[in-house]
């Protein structure tokens, strides 16, 4: 991936050879506002990272930043395989048909058949030619996991799975990414707002909060840190 | 009957390069977004650039196609200029009309103000019903017929096809999946640019170019192209064949000089329409 600064100090700190996707001090400026002061976040092989955090922390950049599309400014990313990335908003292409859209996901080469996408949501096979625009939200986002996972990756980030779907639906296509997590050993990066989905279904997490990373450490404590707690499982401190 | 199947045939003919004009807008903007209103120029170097190379003496066939190449890289060029850098797609809109503007005065400093014509592959006339028809019309029928297939089997079966309407269809994503957005819209300029070089190679032994041609020529395909919403390749075939037919009987029947009157109004009428269809900002 992209490095622009190697700091051969920090490489050291982290034993990168077990971790798929690695940040090191990753700075993001947007003109003149800091977006990521510095974060380091690691994910190890086959396994379910967290990363949560409230609007506007840094979430959506760290992983258009991960993906090439934002440049840092400095800091290092490490990607020892193939990184897939699920967006925010599903972005999916809504002129073409389903089919279409998951076999792009296969651009940068790879098997183009999605028949094995059609085993992992049965449900999308029927919907095969039809435009993926037309498509539920919920159903968008399984085209949208199904585009990612054709690139065959070793890591793959999902970028609010939650956003705008309805609490079961949520929950089915959780159970997949933690199916495929188990099968395959993906490892999977999940950005949330939805802090008590993202902190059941993962075994580490990261808070971000302002660009920095606040918090580090097992799901399950997380879920008990009163300080997390309070702010996004809607506790009371 | 006879005059009837005369302006029909002649309607066809004319309809199908106004439909390989359109492509070039529905090439160009199914992938970039870029409403290209600089297509009509393509055709005019086509033809401009044919008329030169055949009265240097190069044979008829290679004129031709080294006119549709350099379309394309003119195409190419005028993509650099109007999406090659980071600015947004109204802007690279206005870019385009400049570059019409623009090569209205290249086309005038080295070609003049004369209407330029040559003659096609030579040939007898036929006839249909009594109806005398240069033996260029089929060429231009046959020409547009397989460049049609060729682009609709493009962008519908292939791959390449997909990934080039993904770039439109959402740039962001595209990228994400390993796209190069920037270059399949260079690529799609490249295609329109040889799209119209070819309309114009046609269209130029049956009616004498001006420099200024572009315009009208641009506002059909313009106009064809919006039958299809700018996105449809087949749609925008049949819209061309429509304004080429109504254009032909305008003229036989009515006045020469109504043409482009009635093409405008049959131009508004669609807009209306297309407005009616899509909700705003649908094809934006």
């Amino acid at each position: 991936m992209k490095s622009t600064e190697s700091t051969v100090d920090s490489a050291n700190r982290l034993n990168s050879h077990d971790s798929v996707l690695a940040t090191i001090d990753l700075v993001v400026r947007y003109g003149v506002s800091v977006a990521l002061h510095g974060v380091s976040i690691h994910v190890g092989k086959g396994e379910m990272v967290a990363l949560i955090g409230p609007n506007g922390a840094g979430k959506s950049t760290l992983l258009n930043t991960l993906s090439g599309i934002i440049r840092p400014a400095s800091g290092r990313i490490v990607c020892n395989g193939k990184l897939a990335h699920v967006p925010e908003g599903r972005q999916i292409f809504p002129d073409l048909t389903v089919d279409d859209n998951i076999c792009l996901g296969a651009y940068r080469g790879g098997s183009r058949d999605p028949a094995p996408m059609y085993e992992l949501f049965p449900q999308l096979q029927r919907l095969q030619n039809r435009r993926a625009g037309g498509l539920s939200g919920g159903e968008q986002q399984m085209v949208a996991i199904c585009r990612a996972l054709m690139a065959n990756p070793d890591v793959i980030a999902v970028d609010e799975l939650s956003q705008g779907l309805a609490p079961l639906v949520v929950s089915d296509i959780a159970r997949h990414l933690v199916e495929l997590n188990k099968q395959n050993g993906t490892a999977v990066l999940l950005v949330e707002q939805n802090a008590q989905l993202a902190l059941n279904i993962t075994s580490r997490a990261y808070v971000i909060e302002n660009g920095h990373i606040g918090l580090e450490g097992r799901s399950s404590d997380l879920l008990r840190n009163p300080a997390v707690r309070a702010a996004y499982l809607g506790g009371v401190r | 009957m006879t005059a009837f199947v005369e302006y029909l045939l002649t309607g066809v003919s004319r309809g199908l390069v106004f439909s390989l004009l359109a492509m070039g807008f529905v090439l160009i903007y199914r992938v970039t977004r870029v409403v290209n209103f600089a297509q009509g120029a393509f055709a005019i170097f086509g033809g401009f650039i044919t008329y030169s190379l055949l009265k240097a003496g190069i044979p008829h066939g290679v004129s031709e196609l080294l006119a549709i190449l350099a379309a394309g890289l003119i195409g190419l060029i005028f993509g650099i200029i109007a999406i090659g850098g980071d600015i947004p797609l109204l802007a690279s809109l206005v870019i385009t009309i400049g570059l019409s503007i623009f090569s209205e005065a290249i086309g005038m400093l080295i070609w003049g103000t004369t209407p330029i014509t040559y003659s096609g592959l030579a040939g007898h006339d036929f006839v249909i019903f009594g109806a005398f028809i240069q033996r260029q019309y089929l060429i231009v029928v046959i020409a547009s017929l397989v460049v049609f297939v060729a682009v609709l089997y493009g962008f519908g079966r292939t791959y390449f096809g997909k990934a080039m309407s993904a770039c439109a269809s959402n740039p962001y994503a595209a990228r994400l999946s390993g796209i190069n957005v920037k270059r399949m819209g260079l690529i799609a300029f490249t295609l329109g640019g040889a799209l119209g070089g070819l309309a114009g190679v046609l269209i130029t032994p049956l009616s004498p170019l001006t420099y200024n041609a572009d315009i009208s020529l641009g506002i059909t395909g313009f106009a064809a192209a919006i039958v299809g919403g700018l996105t449809s390749p087949g749609l925008a075939v049949l819209g061309g064949l429509v304004f080429g037919i109504a254009e032909q009987f305008v003229a036989g029947y009515w006045s020469p000089s109504n043409e482009t009157a009635v093409a405008l109004a049959l131009l508004i009428v669609l807009l209306l329409w297309q407005a009616k269809r899509v909700p705003a900002g649908g094809l934006e």
